[in-house]
């Protein structure tokens, strides 16, 4: 009985729910037990945030445990660090190269970390880094910069394409499904 | 095929009320448990609304169900605080049409400010309790919580925490029950309690939670599991998740009631297995009662009665697994902000620059409280602000309280200010009150209030006028002030705490996450004007950032509010695209 494993950490306001619920409930359409797990309230202020995805043929808890994610995608490169111990050892690291300088950073009581994606391939035996916003800027529109990250996250993972491009069609606003098909692209092609 | 959708805890309550054919709803919002009462609004068949404050919530309920419909009530753990004098004593009336009080507990304080366990509630008040492990039981709980309260002639209590309240599973939905709402009789000796009443009901009520302990030894919603009889779990709520998990050998009894307890249940199960624990987040509730009736049984000794639980924390603590966890090494934290473009940074920059201090309250200002600004001295529960700068103006003396302020938002002076400033002046105070109007209830996720203009329901209603309210009770001293107008708000904040009697600054703005559609243009920092005195940084402002020794505005971010442009003097900020040479 396995059970898949997916984080996605990032910044409260970068739309991480968003690229989390389209994952569970492509899960469930082809025809998984789902769990999630969502930060609301606080955190959602700016704060460090994280989602848990599972699914298999029955999930109990809707928690990823230390050590066990299989995927963790990060919308934020200091995201990635802080999250890290969870990913399990041959488990693959999806880092966005955008940097949000936290509070203790811009007050200048802290450093924001230097050499951070050589950190993460000291420690994790897959990286894979993207810069999800320039993408993003490039097709017309940084908020999309969610969809070019789901992309490299379909990429990894045994979903087939096709139902990836289907349910962000049925997901989006109906202007935006061209930008965010292309953004997905992108991703998937990185 | 049935119809089956992946949802929130907090959306399969409202699925669960809306099959259960609930015909009022009411809350007031507090995370983990908003989103309950905006999902149920999206149900046409319901009436719903949002309450001033949770005894106001409560006593609508009440209202509701001793009219006939069966009725929902919703709020965070705190939010039961101040619920609690009806609670107890709806406990000793009853209902008429069925009345569940939904509430919400934080382990870990995710959203909160301390992690009280509701089950204490539910035993203070003689109320049934039960409590769901994921979002299908939800539902079904809920629409069972409804059936024990008309059959008992009870409110019922539904506990959940936040990682059901927030956890989506899938749930299979079914159709709604049609209701007709219960015939009202008045009936004196069962709705007035005065002591003549309450006593013969008191009696009543312990009858009845006599009868509903004897009937949960059969309810469907406590399950036993046997496997191996080396190790049984008694076990509630999400942490019979992590024990799924983390003890997949052990015996397991599942209560889906948490008060009264089914003592012959439990009983008879701690006899068929070797070793008992009890795994509950936060209290040990059910461990103490277990005991007291002399089963032998392991829990807070090696649990902690704080934050969550995971399938690792009880591999660990029970399964004797050592899982050698890694643990992240020290990082910069990353606390949560006041967004850029937010009304209240502003405010806090003035109150910094005047050296004053805050009693404070909660809600989004409350982030003021961290730095850059920590602008804020004290922050006890919703409504305090006001009360407790009272209080320390009349142990210390009016010239104390000249440094002093006090900060409070909208949706919060609307929920528990008002005495408090009625206080400041009966008993003759002179403290300055702020209240901070951002249009909205901004920390929980945007809910309207009686100050906004809209009811749950999105419908335009009557404006709570906050300034013909607080000059009405009293305060001579009213005055408006935008909180983007920095020397407006300095000159208020100056003159207001001078003032040898009590005093009202409303500093209003609309929340920067309102209006969506807005264009923003952003600042920039123009590097051959930049001193880099750093001031610009004082506002504690996400946006603006030093990299490699210069000043920079994250454009991706930047609102365009212009407070980083009001506080340079040297000119050096300037929104994009405007030419400032000439
Ligand atoms: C008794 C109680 N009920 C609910 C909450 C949850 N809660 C925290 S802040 C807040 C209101 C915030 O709104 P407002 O005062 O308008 O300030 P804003 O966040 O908009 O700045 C609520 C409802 C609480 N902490 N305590």
């Amino acid at each position: 009985m396995t059970i898949n494993n997916i984080l996605v950490v990032g910044v409260g306001g970068q739309g991480t729910l968003i690229t989390s619920r389209i994952l569970g409930n492509l899960a469930m359409s082809l025809g998984h037990d789902v769990k999630l797990s969502e930060v609301h309230g606080m955190a959602q202020r700016g704060g460090s945030v994280v989602t848990h995805i599972r699914y298999g043929e029955k999930v109990y808890s809707p928690l990823v445990e230390i050590g066990q994610a299989d995927i963790i995608v990060s919308f934020e490169k200091l995201e990635a660090l802080r999250w890290k111990h969870f990913l399990r050892e041959d488990g693959i690291m999806l880092v966005n190269t955008q940097e949000i300088d936290p509070m203790p950073v811009i007050i200048g009581t802290s450093t924001y970390p230097e050499d951070i994606i050589l950190k993460l391939e000291e420690e994790c035996k897959n990286v894979i880094s993207i810069d999800a916003l320039s993408r993003a800027k490039e097709l017309g529109n940084i908020k999309v910069a969610n969809t070019v990250l789901l992309g490299l996250l379909a990429k990894n993972m045994s979903i087939p394409k096709e139902n990836w491009i289907e349910i962000i069609k049925t997901t989006v606003p109906e202007k935006t499904i061209e930008i965010n098909v292309a953004a997905f692209e992108s991703g998937y092609t990185a | 095929m049935m119809n089956k959708k992946l949802m929130l805890g907090n959306e399969a309550v409202a699925r669960g009320a809306y099959e259960a054919g609930v015909t009022v709803a009411v809350a007031y919002p507090g995370t983990p448990s908003t989103e309950i009462t905006e999902f149920i609004a999206e149900y046409d068949e319901i009436y719903a609304e949002w309450g001033p404050n949770e005894k106001v919530a409560m006593e609508v309920a009440i209202g509701s169900a001793i009219a006939g419909a069966r009725t929902l009530v919703s709020m965070k753990h705190v939010g039961l605080n101040v619920a609690a004098d009806p609670l107890f004593t709806v406990s000793y009336t009853g209902i008429n049409g069925g009345l569940v009080i939904m509430v919400a507990d934080d382990p870990g304080m995710h959203s909160s400010q301390n992690e009280q366990d509701s089950r204490y509630y539910a035993k203070a008040a003689h109320i049934p309790m039960l409590e769901p492990s994921d979002s299908q039981e939800t539902k079904e709980f809920v629409k069972k919580a409804f059936e024990i309260s008309e059959q008992y002639d009870t409110p019922v209590m539904v506990r959940l925490t936040t990682r059901v309240s927030h956890s989506q599973s899938i749930v299979a939905l079914e159709e709604r029950e049609n209701i007709n709402l219960r015939e009202y009789q008045k009936d004196f000796m069962k709705n007035v309690m005065m002591p003549g009443m309450a006593r013969l009901k008191h009696v009543v009520v312990e009858k009845r939670m006599k009868d509903i302990a004897a009937a949960s030894n059969t309810m469907i919603m406590n399950t036993i599991e046997i496997k191996s009889t080396k190790i049984g779990v008694i076990t509630s709520g999400v942490p019979y998740q992590y024990v799924k998990e983390s003890l997949p050998e052990a015996s397991i009894l599942k209560l889906g009631i948490v008060h009264p307890l089914p003592r012959k249940l439990i009983e008879d199960f701690a006899k068929k297995v070797e070793v008992l624990y009890i795994i509950e987040e936060l209290e040990p509730i059910i461990e103490d009662e277990v005991k007291s009736w002399g089963i032998d049984c392991i829990g807070k000794d090696i649990l902690t009665v704080q934050g969550e639980y995971s399938a690792n924390l009880i591999s660990e603590r029970i399964g004797e697994q050592d899982l050698h966890l890694s643990q992240p090494k020290s990082l910069p934290q990353r606390p949560p902000v006041m967004c850029p473009g937010c009304p209240h940074r502003g405010v806090y920059y003035i109150l910094n620059k005047l050296k004053k201090h805050a009693s404070g309250d909660i809600g989004c200002y409350t982030l003021g409280a961290l730095p850059p600004l920590q602008g804020m001295d004290t922050c006890v529960c919703m409504g305090a602000s006001i009360s407790m700068l009272h209080g320390m103006e009349k142990a210390r003396g009016k010239e104390f309280v000249k440094d002093w302020v006090a900060v409070i938002g909208d949706s919060t002076f609307v929920h528990s200010g008002i005495t408090g400033l009625v206080d400041i002046v009966y008993n003759k105070g002179a403290s300055t009150v702020m209240i901070l109007d951002n249009s909205t209830t901004g920390m929980t996720g945007h809910q309207d209030n009686p100050a906004t203009g809209l009811t749950l329901k999105g419908e335009a209603t009557s404006v709570l006028n906050l300034v013909e309210l607080t000059k009405s009770v009293g305060i001579k001293r009213v005055r408006v002030v935008n909180p983007f107008n920095l020397k407006e708000v300095e000159e208020a904040v100056k003159e207001e705490t001078a003032a040898l009697e009590p005093s009202v600054i409303i500093a209003s703005a609309a929340c920067e996450l309102l209006d969506k559609k807005r264009v923003r243009i952003p600042f920039f920092i123009d590097e051959a004007v930049c001193k880099k005195c750093g001031m610009c940084m004082k506002l504690g402002c996400p946006a603006i950032q030093k990299k490699d020794g210069n000043y920079q505005i994250n454009d991706a971010i930047c609102s365009g509010c212009t407070l980083c442009s009001s506080v340079c003097k040297f000119g050096a900020i300037s929104k994009v695209g405007e030419n400032h040479d000439n």
